[in-house]
C-alpha cells in the first residue's frame, strides 16, 4: 500500500520497485514517500522535487543530472548528527526507511538563497580568480578570504565529531576480477565462472544488471530483466563465483592489486550490531575484466544548467527502471540515435515529447520512425541554444537552426552527446588512454598487464557487441589461468542503430554555459583560460579546476578537452586527457582505516608482570607498544612524589623493577663471537664465559644506534640486550649484516625478548632479597658472582632461571631472568620476599631518577645524532678491528672538539628546577640560534641530591667545567644559569656496585 | 603490490619494511673514507631496473634482493641474499 504518500510522478505500473512497500524519508525538513528499489534521487523525482541543491561558486539552483555514479549536481548531506555524511550522490543513495538528507551549499534555503549574487558577480570568479583576486596581503587570506570563500563555495559540512560506526578492511583473492556486471561483465563472469575459474564480480549498484535495468530490451525474446535474473541466479549457484554488490571498485594499484569499497549497511538506517558500516576489500587477481560501462556526455548550451536539464540515458533510467516522469513535456536534444528510444520510452511513460533536436544536417530513417510514434516535432539541423525558466527548473527552450528560431515549452529537456566508455580502472597505472575518432570517444587501448575491456567500456556500445565481447574476453581470461572455457551461445538480441555525431557545445548562446557543473566551470572560463596560455590539460584542469570536484569531471572532462581542442584549432587526440588516479567516487577514510584508529590503531604490549603492576596501583606509559609501570602512587601522590620514594628505596634499601620489554636475542654459533667483534664497536669477543659486557652498537655512518649488554652464557652461546626502543630495529640490523654483509660467518641468533620476563632488583639489600627467591644450593655470593657476572640457578624450588649482576642503577643490582609465564609469579614471590627489606617496587620515572644520577645515555641522548664520543663512550670505541660504523666515525666533523657532548648540571640557584629541552648559551649572551652551544637532554630531581640535576650535549663540555652557563628554555619560559659539571652526580667510584 | 620471496611464495608488500638500493657493497676491508661515503650516502637514481633490499619481516625474515623497474613498480626478479653473494 502506499498510503499517506503523495507521488505524482509515479507511473502506474512497471519498474523495478516493490510498490506494496512505501518508505518515509525526509528532505530539507519535507517528509515523502518512496519504494524500495528508488534511489534518493528517484524518489525525489516521484514526488516532484527538482531543485536539489545549489552550486559550487554561483549557487544556481541545480536539479538531478544524472542516474548514477557521475551525478555532479544531486550532491546532499546525509543522515544527522555523528553520521552526517557530506556530498552523497542521490543518484546513488539506496532509500530506506527514516532516511533523512539536506541539501548543500544554500543559505539561508535552498529555495531562497542569498549567495546566488555570486551569479551576478560571476566576472569576479572565473577561471584563475583564486590567483589573481587574492595574491596580498597574505594575512587577508586566512583571516578574510578564505572564510568568505568558504562560506560562499564550498560543498556540504563534515559531522564533525566521531564517527560512531565501525569499519573492516578484508582481502579477495581470485582468478577472474570482473568490474560491472552490466551484460558484458555478466557474460564475462558467467563464461569465466563455469570453466571453474575463482570470479569476483563486484556491482556498485545494489542490484546486478547494470544499464539493462535502464532500458528497455529484449535479450532471448524476453524482458532483459527476465535474462539477468536467470544469469543472476546461475552465478550464485557456481560454488567459486562471488558475487559483491553496493561495491565500488575504485582503485587499480601495482601488481594486479585492487582496492573496492563494500557499502554494507549505507542502505539501512544505522548498521545493524556486528555489521560494519563499510568495509574495504583489497583484490589481488590473476586476470581482470573492466566491463564497467560508459557515462554519457552531456551538451553544452545556454543556461544548460537549470533543473529538468538531463541526460537522456537517465531520463530513460528513472522511466524504466524506478517508473517516475522526470518531467510532464519533454525535449529531446541529442545527435545520436540513442535519442530515438528516449523519446518512445518518454512516450510509453505518457510524457509529451514536443519535439527531438537534432543537430545532423538529416536525421537518420530510425529516428524519422520514433519521432513520428512519439508524436514528437523533429527539427533536423537544428540545436537548443538556451534553456529559459525559474530556480524550479526549465520552462522553455530557445532553438535555432534550418527551421528558424523558435522557442518550445518544455520542463524536461534529455541531452545526449554519444558516450565516454568508463576507463579509469584501466588509466590508473599511468596508461594514457587513445582517442578512437570512429566512436568519437578515448578508449584503453594500452591495458595493464592482466587487464581486459569488455562492452562499453570497451567502446562496444551495442548491446549485442557487448554480450559477445564479455563472453569473448571472459573466455580468455579463464584460458589464461589455465581453465577451458566454452565459448557459450551469445543470447538472442534485436538490433539497434548506433550511429553517432557528438557535438561538444552549441556556439554563440546566451547565459552562461556550463561545461564541469559541479565546478561551475564554464565555456568563457576554458576560452579564458587558453587566451591566457594556460592550455595544455594540466594546465587547463588547474587554472579553471575542470575536473577537480567531487565527480572528478566525469560527465565535463572529454567535453572539455574536445573544447580546448576546438579553441586552438587541434584535435582532441593531441590535448590528450589529464591523469586519471584513484579512487573513481569519493571513499571515506574510516573505510580505509578500518579497525586501526583509537586504541586499535597499533597493538598494545603487556608484560609478563602487567596483571601485578595493575593490581599494585601502578600507573602506565606507552614505551613503543609496550605499556610499562611508569610509578606506584600511595593516596595523595603525585608521580614526583611516588617516584622520589621509589628511588629512595633502591639507593638506601632495595627495589624492584620489570625490564622484560628490554630486547633479547639469543646467538649461538662458533662465529658468534667474531660476529659481536663486527657488530658492536667496542670488542667482545674477549668476554669470558659467565661475564656480562656493557656494548654499543653505531651505525654505518658513524653515529650510536644502540646500547645494552652482552653476556657469554657457554663458549658459542651469547645473549645480547637491546634497549626496549631499539628491539625490533637491532633485530633487523643484525639479520641484515648476518644474511647481506657476512653469510660466510657460522651464527644463528633469535629475538627472546617475549620468552623471558626480567625483574630488576637494585639498592644495598638486593642480595639479601635474592638469596629468599634463589635456591639455597645456589651461591650469589660476591666471590662467586661478582659484578658484570652472570649465573645459571634455580629459584623458587627448581624453576630455572638466569641472574645477571649488572646495574643501571649505580646499585648494587641483579636482573633476574625466568622463563616468561613464570613472571608473574617471579613479581609476587620477590614483593613477598622484599617485605622484609621494605622493598618497594618502581617504575620507569624512578628508573629514570637513578639512571640520570648516574650519568647514563639513555634515549634523550641515544638520539641518533650523536656519536660514541660525544655519549662519552669514546674510551670503548676500538681501533683494533673493523666493525659496523668505524669508517665514518673518524670523519672530521664527528671527531671535532667542538661537539656538543655529554656533561651534567645543576642550577646555581639549588632551588630552580631544570626543564629538558633547554638550550645552552653563555651567560650574558643573546638567546639565537649562533649563540647556541647545546641543550638539556635528562632532568631530574635528584632523590639523593635534593635538588635538580641534569644532563646535556655542550660544546667544549669537559672544558667547562666548573663554569656557568644559561639554559634558556623560550617554551616554558625559563632561562636558568647553572653549572657544569661531571655527568655523574652519585657514587663517581662505582663503589656502591661492586658492593 | 605483490612480492614474490623465494621462501614463502607471494605476498603483499606489507609483510616487507626496505631499506632502498641494493647495490652499493659494503667494502670491507677498504681505509678510504670515500669508499664508504659512496656505500652510505652516495645512490643511483635509475629510470629503470633497480636492485633493492627487502626484509619479509613479517614473514620469514630473509633479506632478500628485489629487482624492480622504477618506471612501471614491474618486479622483474627477486633472490635470497645469499642467491645474491653467490650469483
Amino acid at each position: 500500500m502506499t498510503g499517506g504518500d503523495n507521488q505524482l510522478f509515479r507511473l502506474s505500473a512497471g519498474g523495478l520497485i516493490d510498490r506494496k512497500a512505501a518508505l518515509a524519508f525526509a528532505f530539507d525538513g519535507m517528509t515523502l514517500h518512496g519504494h524500495p528499489g528508488d534511489t534518493l534521487a528517484s524518489a525525489l523525482i516521484a514526488n516532484g522535487v527538482r531543485l536539489v541543491g545549489r552550486s559550487f561558486k554561483y549557487h544556481r539552483p541545480r536539479g538531478i543530472f544524472s542516474s548514477g555514479a557521475e551525478e555532479p549536481n544531486a550532491l546532499v548531506e546525509l543522515r544527522t548528527g555523528a553520521r552526517r555524511e557530506p556530498n552523497t550522490r542521490a543518484t546513488q543513495v539506496e532509500l530506506y526507511d527514516g532516511l533523512v538528507a539536506s541539501s548543500q551549499n544554500r543559505w539561508p534555503s535552498l529555495s531562497f538563497d542569498l549567495m546566488a549574487i555570486n551569479g551576478l558577480a560571476g566576472p569576479l570568479i572565473s577561471a584563475g580568480f583564486y590567483y589573481k583576486t587574492f595574491m596580498w596581503p597574505a594575512a587577508f587570506w586566512e583571516k578574510l578570504y578564505e572564510p568568505m570563500i568558504r562560506r560562499a563555495a564550498g560543498l556540504g559540512r563534515a559531522a564533525g565529531v566521531e564517527d560512531p560506526d565501525r569499519y573492516e578492511k578484508a582481502t579477495h583473492h581470485c582468478d577472474v576480477l570482473v568490474i560491472g556486471s552490466g551484460p558484458a561483465g555478466l557474460m564475462a563472469a558467467l563464461t569465466a565462472g563455469r570453466a571453474g575459474a575463482r570470479v569476483l564480480l563486484v556491482e556498485q549498484d545494489f542490484r546486478l544488471g547494470g544499464r539493462l535495468l535502464d532500458e528497455r530490451e529484449t535479450i532471448d525474446d524476453a524482458s532483459a530483466t527476465v535474462w539477468v535474473a536467470a544469469v543472476e541466479a546461475e552465478l550464485e549457484s557456481l560454488p567459486d563465483v562471488r558475487i559483491l554488490r553496493r561495491t565500488t571498485l575504485f582503485g587499480s594499484y601495482d601488481q594486479k592489486a585492487f582496492v573496492a569499497v563494500e557499502r554494507v549497511a549505507d542502505h539501512l538506517p544505522e548498521p545493524p550490531p556486528f555489521l560494519p558500516r563499510q568495509r574495504s576489500w583489497r583484490i589481488f587477481s590473476k586476470q581482470t575484466l573492466l566491463t564497467a560501462g560508459s557515462i554519457e556526455r552531456p551538451i553544452v548550451f545556454g543556461d544548460n544548467d537549470r533543473p529538468g536539464v538531463m541526460l537522456a540515458g537517465a531520463v530513460r533510467s528513472y522511466i524504466n527502471r524506478q517508473a517516475v516522469k522526470p518531467g510532464s513535456r519533454a525535449v529531446v536534444f541529442a545527435g545520436n540515435d540513442d535519442a530515438a528510444r528516449t523519446a518512445a520510452d518518454m512516450a510509453a511513460a505518457g510524457i509529451l515529447v514536443a519535439a527531438i533536436v537534432d543537430p545532423r544536417p538529416e536525421s537518420s530513417s530510425a529516428m524519422q520512425v520514433e519521432a513520428k510514434a512519439a508524436g514528437a516535432e523533429l527539427l533536423a539541423g537544428s540545436v537548443v541554444t538556451r534553456a529559459l525558466g525559474n530556480k524550479f527548473g526549465v520552462q522553455a527552450v530557445e532553438i535555432a537552426g534550418t527551421t528558424g528560431a523558435r522557442t518550445i515549452d518544455c520542463d524536461l529537456v534529455a541531452v545526449s552527446s554519444g558516450w565516454n566508455p568508463t576507463i579509469h580502472i584501466a588509466s590508473h597505472l599511468g596508461n594514457r588512454p587513445t582517442w578512437n575518432p570512429q566512436l568519437s570517444a578515448f578508449v584503453a587501448q594500452v591495458m595493464p598487464e592482466g587487464m581486459q575491456a569488455a562492452g562499453a567500456a570497451a567502446g562496444e556500445f551495442a548491446l549485442a557487441a557487448a554480450l559477445s565481447s564479455g563472453t569473448a574476453r571472459g573466455a580468455e581470461a579463464a584460458d589464461a589461468v589455465g581453465f577451458t572455457a566454452r565459448r557459450t551461445a551469445i543470447p538472442r538480441v534485436l538490433p539497434e542503430p548506433s550511429a553517432a555525431t557528438p557535438l561538444w557545445r552549441v556556439r554563440g548562446t546566451k547565459g552562461k554555459a556550463f561545461v564541469d557543473l559541479q565546478h561551475d566551470v564554464t565555456v568563457s572560463d576554458i576560452v579564458l583560460a587558453e587566451r591566457e596560455g594556460f592550455r595544455a590539460v594540466e594546465h587547463l584542469k588547474r587554472y579553471t579546476t575542470l575536473g577537480m570536484a567531487t565527480d572528478q569531471g566525469k560527465t565535463a572532462n572529454v567535453t572539455g578537452l574536445a573544447l580546448m581542442a576546438e579553441i586552438t584549432g587541434s584535435d582532441i587526440s593531441r590535448v590528450g586527457t589529464t591523469t586519471f588516479r584513484p579512487p573513481f567516487t569519493p571513499v571515506a577514510i574510516g573505510a580505509l582505516g578500518g579497525h586501526a584508529r583509537g586504541k586499535q590503531f597499533r597493538p598494545t604490549r603487556h608484560s609478563p608482570t602487567h596483571r601485578w603492576a595493575k593490581a599494585n596501583g601502578a600507573v602506565f606509559v606507552e614505551a613503543g607498544h609496550w605499556l610499562r609501570a611508569q610509578y606506584f602512587p600511595q593516596p595523595g601522590d603525585d608521580w614526583l612524589k611516588a617516584a622520589l620514594r621509589e628511588a629512595r628505596a633502591v639507593r638506601e634499601r632495595v627495589g624492584f623493577c620489570d625490564v622484560s620489554t628490554l630486547g633479547k636475542i639469543d646467538l649461538q654459533g662458533p662465529d658468534a663471537a667474531r660476529f659481536l667483534d663486527r657488530l658492536y664497536a667496542n670488542t667482545i669477543s674477549t668476554l669470558a664465559v659467565g661475564k656480562v659486557r656493557y656494548g654499543v652498537m653505531l651505525r654505518e655512518d658513524g653515529f650510536v644506534l644502540d646500547d645494552g649488554t652482552v653476556a657469554r652464557l657457554a663458549d658459542t652461546h651469547w645473549l645480547v640486550t637491546t634497549t626496549t626502543a631499539n628491539a625490533a630495529r637491532v633485530m633487523q640490523h643484525m639479520e641484515f649484516c648476518a644474511q647481506v654483509l657476512w653469510p660466510d660467518l657460522d651464527v644463528c641468533f633469535s629475538s627472546v625478548t617475549d620468552q623471558w620476563a626480567q625483574i630488576a632488583v637494585a639498592g644495598p639489600r638486593s642480595r639479601d632479597l635474592l638469596r629468599g627467591i634463589v635456591d639455597p644450593a645456589c651461591d650469589i655470593s660476591d666471590a662467586r658472582l661478582p659484578y658484570m657476572g652472570t649465573l645459571t640457578v634455580t629459584i623458587c624450588g627448581g624453576t630455572p632461571a638466569r641472574l645477571y649482576r649488572i646495574s643501571f642503577s649505580g646499585e648494587l643490582a641483579y636482573e633476574l631472568a625466568v622463563p616468561a609465564r613464570f613472571g608473574d609469579a617471579l613479581m609476587t614471590a620477590i614483593a613477598t620476599a622484599g617485605k622484609a627489606f621494605s622493598a618497594l617496587p618502581y617504575g620507569t620515572e624512578a628508573l629514570s631518577m637513578l639512571r640520570i644520577e648516574k650519568g647514563h645515555a639513555a634515549g634523550s641522548e641515544i638520539n641518533g645524532q650523536t656519536t660514541a664520543r660525544d655519549l662519552g663512550l669514546g674510551r670503548m670505541v676500538s681501533t683494533k678491528k673493523d666493525f659496523i660504523g668505524r669508517m665514518l666515525a673518524q670523519r672530521p666533523a664527528l671527531v671535532d672538539p667542538a661537539r656538543p657532548a655529554l656533561v651534567g648540571f645543576k642550577p646555581v640557584d639549588r632551588n630552580e628546577r631544570l626543564s629538558a629541552g633547554a638550550h645552552f648559551i653563555d651567560v650574558g649572551a643573546a638567546p639565537t640560534t649562533a649563540n647556541d652551544l647545546g641543550h638539556m637532554t635528562s632532568v631530574t630531581l635528584s632523590p639523593v641530591l635534593g635538588h635538580w640535576i641534569g644532563l646535556g650535549l655542550l660544546s667544549r663540555s669537559r672544558e667547562r667545567i666548573g663554569q656557568t652557563v644559561v639554559a634558556h628554555d623560550p617554551v616554558r619560559g625559563r632561562s636558568t644559569k647553572v653549572e657544569i659539571c661531571d655527568p655523574v652526580f652519585h657514587d663517581p667510584e662505582g663503589a656502591r656496585l661492586r658492593g | 603490490m605483490r612480492i614474490t620471496c623465494p621462501h614463502c611464495g607471494e605476498r603483499s608488500v606489507d609483510e616487507f619494511t626496505t631499506i632502498g638500493s641494493a647495490e652499493p657493497v659494503r667494502p670491507e676491508s677498504s681505509t678510504d673514507p670515500a669508499h664508504w661515503v659512496d656505500y652510505v650516502y652516495v645512490r643511483t637514481n635509475p629510470a629503470g631496473q633497480h636492485r633493492e633490499w627487502f626484509h619479509h619481516v613479517s614473514g620469514c625474515r630473509a633479506w632478500i634482493e628485489v629487482t624492480r623497474d622504477t618506471r612501471t613498480h614491474a618486479i622483474v626478479g627477486v633472490r635470497t641474499a645469499s642467491a645474491v653473494r653467490s650469483a
